[in-house]
């Protein structure tokens, strides 16, 4: 479903209306016509094209300066300098084994879980190097949350997985539980879906409900950052738009790092697009200009299907 | 970054390759049709020859065909294939050439309802002169587009858009000697009218060239010209 939220509607915090049950809002139009839309012109799509994009104007989530990245002895990223800008989507493309997936886990130091790997360089997160000694890895994973290619929910109920992050944090206010839970499946666009049936097993889900599921739970402990590695990749078509969608929707609270082999996924989702080949970072800019007028001849070889 | 008239030739899809390859040749088709329907038009008109006028005016329902034709491609590949950067921007490019070939197309069948009607009045009026040269011009200006534009030339397109100037220049000169006959005899009026009308459809024609020119542009260094000074389109060509 379509949810056309402007900042100037969208209330921070666990209040978050959801678009589907809100009758105030232009995106139900079909189902009661507001006065948003006007002459048969849903006048608030306008507000929905956002004016030209530039990276250096932007507030920077992360900072990435010299990451090189080692398997052992083979060297996965060379030298990689990037800002991730903040409440934005920032897509990583390239070929199988460019290492945007490596670099994705790098933000919330999956790769620690790689007895072989070995990393150089500074990432920082708000000015602090994540890879510094003694920082804590599970309250940095709190704060850069991940969502991968299969939806992994846990063997429990639909409330029990999203309410799973609160609860290792201590929080057992059943109140608090149960306005963090509600507003993450809003958030994820699924409490519609699924309210009827909070308790029951999360596996009795079809693969998107899932996907959407992994999305809140998340979401549920507001991280800062949220990293998507393929997060659509084994859903169908129609899964797929409201991944996007939520996407869309989500970028107003947080900062989202996506990895996508789809390059129109790409295309349509981000606000910026790096493009990696062979470990190196080639092109990184605003999607519109690196869709329609790349710089480098290895971009527009690889978003036009050519031999590189 | 380089960029030559094979760039379009070497996707891992073979289809896609002959598809984009097929949609340039049919423009190329269209062009050179349209080129022949104005010259058609502009020698009916100078020599008196009312049934070339008939044949050029006939040609104007082939390039609507063809127009439609291009057309339906362009938005197939775009549905089929999602094209992006420089594949994107030849079906941007080729399908407003089409649209702007299209209209050159009416301008020359007007071209030739004025020369059927001065050939129903007789004896040749004054300004064919004028014809004669802007019409020359104009000519020029549409064999070089198309050739731009088979070869990605840009500055061949800059070429055009240069000449444009001149056309609009000797217009000028033209409207102000075809007045300087009107007000010496009022009995010419309705024959310089006609001449004024051909002359005016041949320097659409020119703007027309032109805007194709830029749509090359816009292809090859990904730069919309569609509003800019010559000097803003050289800087864009050697950028």
């Amino acid at each position: 479903m379509a949810t056309i939220l402007t900042p100037e509607t969208l209330p921070a915090g666990p209040q978050l209306p959801s678009a589907d049950g809100d009758t105030t809002n232009p995106a139900n139009a079909t189902a009661a016509p507001v006065s948003a839309k006007a002459h048969a012109i849903d006048i608030s799509a306008l507000k929905r094209v956002q004016g030209k994009l530039d990276l250096s104007k932007e507030e920077i989530a992360i900072k990435v300066r010299d990451l090189k990245l080692f398997y052992g002895d083979k060297q996965a990223l060379n030298n990689i300098s990037m800002d991730i800008p903040k409440n934005r989507v920032t897509a990583f493309i390239g070929p199988s084994g460019c290492g945007k997936s490596t670099l994705l886990r790098c933000f919330n130091r999956m790769n620690d879980l790689v007895d072989f790997c070995r990393i150089d360089g500074q990432m920082l997160l708000d000015e602090a190097d994540i890879y510094e000694r003694g920082v804590d890895v599970a309250d940095l994973r709190r704060r850069v949350g991940m969502v991968f290619q299969k939806p992994n929910p846990f063997p429990k109920s639909i409330y029990e997985n999203v309410a799973y992050g609160l609860r290792i944090q201590g929080i057992n206010k059943k109140r608090l539980l149960d306005d963090t839970v509600e507003w993450a499946l809003r958030s994820a666009a699924l409490w519609d879906e699924v309210k009827d049936r909070l308790h029951e097993s999360a596996l009795g889900m079809s693969g998107g409900q899932q996907q959407r599921l992994v999305i809140a739970r998340t979401i549920a402990v507001k991280p800062e950052v949220l990293l998507l590695d393929e997060p659509a990749s084994a859903l169908d078509p129609i899964s797929t738009l409201k991944i996007e969608e939520l996407i869309h929707e989500l970028k107003k609270e947080f900062t989202i790092v996506i990895v996508t082999h789809n390059m129109q996924q790409a295309a349509r989702v981000s606000d910026y697009t790096a493009f990696m080949y062979m470990g190196d970072l080639i092109e990184f800019g605003a999607t519109d200009d690196l869709f329609t007028t790349p710089q480098k001849k290895q971009t527009e070889d690889y978003i036009t299907g050519r031999y590189g | 970054m380089v960029f030559n008239k094979d760039a379009h030739s070497d996707h891992i899809s073979k289809q896609f390759n002959e598809e984009l390859e097929a949609l340039k040749t049919y423009l190329m088709t269209m062009g050179g049709i349209a080129e022949n329907q104005l010259k058609q038009a502009l020698d009916s008109l100078l020599e008196g020859d009312e049934e070339l006028a008939q044949r050029a005016l006939k040609v104007d329902e082939q390039i609507n065909d063809w127009e439609i034709e291009i057309e339906e491609q362009c938005t197939r590949i775009i549905a089929l294939r999602q094209p992006a950067a420089s594949d994107l921007r030849m079906i941007m490019a080729i399908s407003r050439a089409v649209k702007d070939l299209e209209r050159i197309g009416d301008e020359s069948a007007g071209i030739a309802r004025h020369a059927i009607t001065l050939c129903e009045e007789g004896e040749s009026p004054r300004g064919y002169n004028e014809i004669r040269q802007i019409g020359s011009l104009i000519s020029e200006m549409v064999t070089e587009t198309l050739t731009a534009f088979a070869r990605y030339d840009v500055e061949m397109a800059y070429k055009v858009a240069k000449k444009d100037r001149d056309v609009d220049d000797a217009y000028k000169t033209a409207m102000r000697s075809l007045i300087t006959y009107m007000m010496e005899d009022p009995r010419s009026i309705s024959r310089v009218l006609n001449v004024i009308w051909v002359l005016r459809s041949l320097e659409r024609i020119g703007d027309l060239s032109r805007n194709i020119s830029q749509h090359l542009i816009y292809l090859v260094k990904g730069v919309n010209v569609s509003h800019s000074t010559l000097k803003e389109i050289k800087q864009t060509i050697k950028g």
